[in-house]
């Protein structure tokens, strides 16, 4: 039986992660918390936004509303940038301890050495992300994404769909790039050759993406159930049904985790609940019963035991799948 | 989830530049009423006051991408309310400052529009100020002004003081020819008293024509600060407001509104109707405001709208005697004032006999 380690909180998780194997929980409101022999935080931010783990799971990058990007582990907190009064509005990372952050209409990557690039944009840069080697960035933006090379000076790559493209991630594999939009749809291109990709139907903007083991699918939230959409082939979910799994009648997804290894999902939702459901017969398991809101962050393991979750209203914990 | 209790109410601030935004803004700042605001402003700049909850953002403006040339959305204050809200315990309420040539209506409409910022906040009043000195000029070289105006609940008119009362009443009737149904404040030094413009709940239905019972009149009305009187003052001016709107001395008006009065109505006629109006003259429609009597409803039913988005809803019930008739306001450009109101009295219930 699963049995869950609760730990309440005071206010909006931004993400919930595990750093060498402790949970840790970084608030809206600048704490970065953590369960390591006891509950322990560390301030940041006045006012955080944007929290991502670096690739390597030691460092937490985050972005705030005083302008400043930290990078945080443990009792060590180092700001790595500033963006004078701008909000830090999302950050990305990528391998070799590159870093990426926005500030209105301007994305900076940051490299390890501490030499600052910076890509100015006509409009705001909404998300970010680093393609799966580092060598590009992305940048989701109005009427469709931008991909930068971080080191080269060549030209960025423009990629038009009209809209807001309010988030961005690209597929394990680098074949693949797919936003999150203002209206209730992602948008997916295949890079090689620019194909569309439209994945819509969704009741609800989307907010929460994971890729499955190897990127053979990807989740997403926005309706009463996970949808995984199949990337197998070389086109992506082209023409192809996704899967809806955890469907529930009464309230809707908000936050998708998929399984480091096996194509399962850990599935969180508006009221807080958390179930798991495999993506071969449909299975679900309960994790969590509904708590005070809605799920906002959800990680797993490198034992695949444990998922750390975080909610809007701070009753965070600590699930163990095997009990 | 649209619980009133937790949603933070949002007043928008508009107004050209030098009229008196900022000092305003910074009254709402630093007097003591009791209340914590944050701000979203355009630039910090003019602002003399640090406090953490001012905060920059550069106004984006986002088309729907749903075929519609007026889903608008202001992408900024998406991002921005929605980080606020997650930490709401911070303030009370939040004002948003547009630019000078700001449209409006975007920032009206996020918060209908969006989902998340709609289920957080509500859209309590849009204000705008104007320069009662410059206005004149301002209405011949640009649409936003017009804009501005036509859209607002409130309106301070502004820099009384540098203008005759000549002016001040020419400059009067073309905001009143432009906009009927909002309220309008004369004042100085933008010293309207606070709780004028901030928590009106112009766009709550029921609250919008509480706190303004000749709402939709067709009279002019308007209170003078600038005198310290407790009450208001309601000039019953005698001309025929209800029909086309009224001419204004100063031209370059290209905004009309088109007062409509019918008695009870079918709603089986009425909804029809309005949804059909809206679809089609969205586009041209910048609000709507009404009071609707329904032949089989013993309620009142006020409705609203911007551009394409059309809210209703049941107020209270009819009171004995009072005149069970339906009000209509709409405010745009290039309306059909005849056809509006065929239409509009074709909606009309028949009586039973």
């Amino acid at each position: 039986m699963p049995t869950v380690a609760p730990l309440d909180l005071d206010g909006h998780c931004i993400a919930a992660v595990f750093m060498g194997g402790v949970p840790h929980f970084a608030l809206a409101d600048g704490i970065v918390h953590r369960l390591d022999h006891g509950h322990k935080w560390q301030a940041v931010h006045d006012g955080m936004l944007a929290a991502v783990l670096d690739r390597q799971g030691q460092r937490l990058i985050t972005g705030g509303e005083d302008g400043k990007v930290f990078s945080s582990a443990g009792e060590i907190v180092e700001p790595i940038a500033e963006a004078g009064r701008k909000w830090i509005t999302s950050v990305a990372v990528g391998p070799q301890r590159t870093i990426a952050f926005a500030a209105g209409k301007t994305a900076v990557v940051r490299f390890a050495d501490g030499k600052l690039r910076e890509f100015a944009h006509p409009r705001s840069v909404e998300g970010l992300a680093f393609s799966p080697r580092g060598m590009r960035l992305g940048v989701a933006r109005y009427n469709g994404a931008t991909l930068h090379y971080v080191s080269a000076q060549s030209q960025p790559t423009e990629l038009r769909w009209d809209g807001a493209h309010t988030g961005i991630v690209f597929s394990p594999d680098g074949n693949f790039l797919v936003t999150t939009m203002q209206e209730n749809a992602l948008h997916g291109w295949k890079l090689a050759d620019g194909k569309h990709m439209r994945m819509t139907g969704y009741p609800a903007k989307v907010k929460s993406l994971s890729w499955s083991a190897k990127g053979k699918w990807l989740a997403s939230s926005g309706a009463p159930a996970a949808i995984v959409w199949p990337f197998q082939g070389k086109d992506g979910p082209m023409g192809k049904a996704p899967l809806e799994l955890g469907t529930r009648g009464d309230t809707m997804v908000t936050c998708v985790a998929c399984h480091p290894s096996q194509d399962v999902a850990a599935i969180g939702y508006a009221d807080g609940m958390v179930m798991a459901a495999r993506f071969a017969d449909a299975r679900e398991v309960l994790l969590r019963r509904p708590g005070k809101g809605a799920v906002t962050s959800m990680m797993w393991d490198q034992e695949e035991r444990r998922i750390v979750f975080g909610t809007e209203t701070g009753d965070c914990g600590v699930i163990d799948i095997a009990g | 989830m649209t619980d009133a209790q937790t949603q933070i109410p949002v007043t928008v601030l508009t107004g050209y530049l030098g009229s008196g935004k900022t000092t305003l803004l910074n009254r709402i700042l630093s007097e003591s009423h009791g209340k914590r605001y944050a701000v979203i402003v355009n630039e910090f700049g003019e602002i003399g006051i640090d406090n953490d909850l001012i905060v920059e953002s550069d106004e984006e403006i986002y088309e729907m991408n749903n075929g519609c040339v007026c889903c608008t959305v202001r992408g900024d204050l998406i991002r921005v309310v929605e980080g606020l809200m997650r930490r709401p315990g911070r303030f009370d309420a939040i004002v948003v400052e547009t630019t000078g040539l700001a449209d409006p209506v975007p920032v009206a409409q996020t918060f209908f529009m969006d989902e998340d910022v709609r289920s957080r906040t509500r859209l309590d009043a849009v204000v705008a100020l104007v320069d009662a000195k410059h206005l004149p000029l301002r209405l011949k070289d640009s649409r936003e002004a017009e804009d501005q105006i036509a859209f607002a609940d409130v309106i301070v008119l502004n820099k009384t003081d540098l203008v005759t009362p000549e002016e001040l009443r020419d400059v009067e009737a073309a905001v009143r020819a432009i906009n009927p149904a909002a309220r309008i404040h004369r004042t100085t030094r933008a010293g309207v008293k606070l709780d004028e413009v901030l928590d009106r709940g112009a766009f709550d239905l029921s609250r919008a024509l509480e706190n303004d019972p000749h709402f939709l009149d067709g009279h002019d009305h308007h209170d003078h600060d600038h005198h310290d009187h407790d009450h208001d003052h309601d000039h019953h001016q005698d001309h025929d407001g209800h029909d086309h709107g009224h001419a204004s001395p100063i031209h370059d008006v290209t905004v009309q509104s088109v007062s409509l009065r019918g008695g009870e109505m079918d709603s089986k006629k009425f909804f029809p109707w309005i949804e059909k109006v809206t679809q089609m003259e969205g586009p041209n429609i910048l609000r709507l405001k009404g009071i609707i009597a329904f032949g089989d409803d013993p309620e009142r039913y006020v409705i609203q709208g911007v551009h394409m988005i059309v809210e209703g809803d049941h107020q209270r019930a009819w009171k004995d005697g009072e005149k069970r008739e339906s009000r209509l306001v709409f405010i745009g450009r290039e309306l059909d004032a005849d056809r509006l109101r065929k239409s509009f009295e074709a909606c009309q219930a028949t009586p039973a006999n």
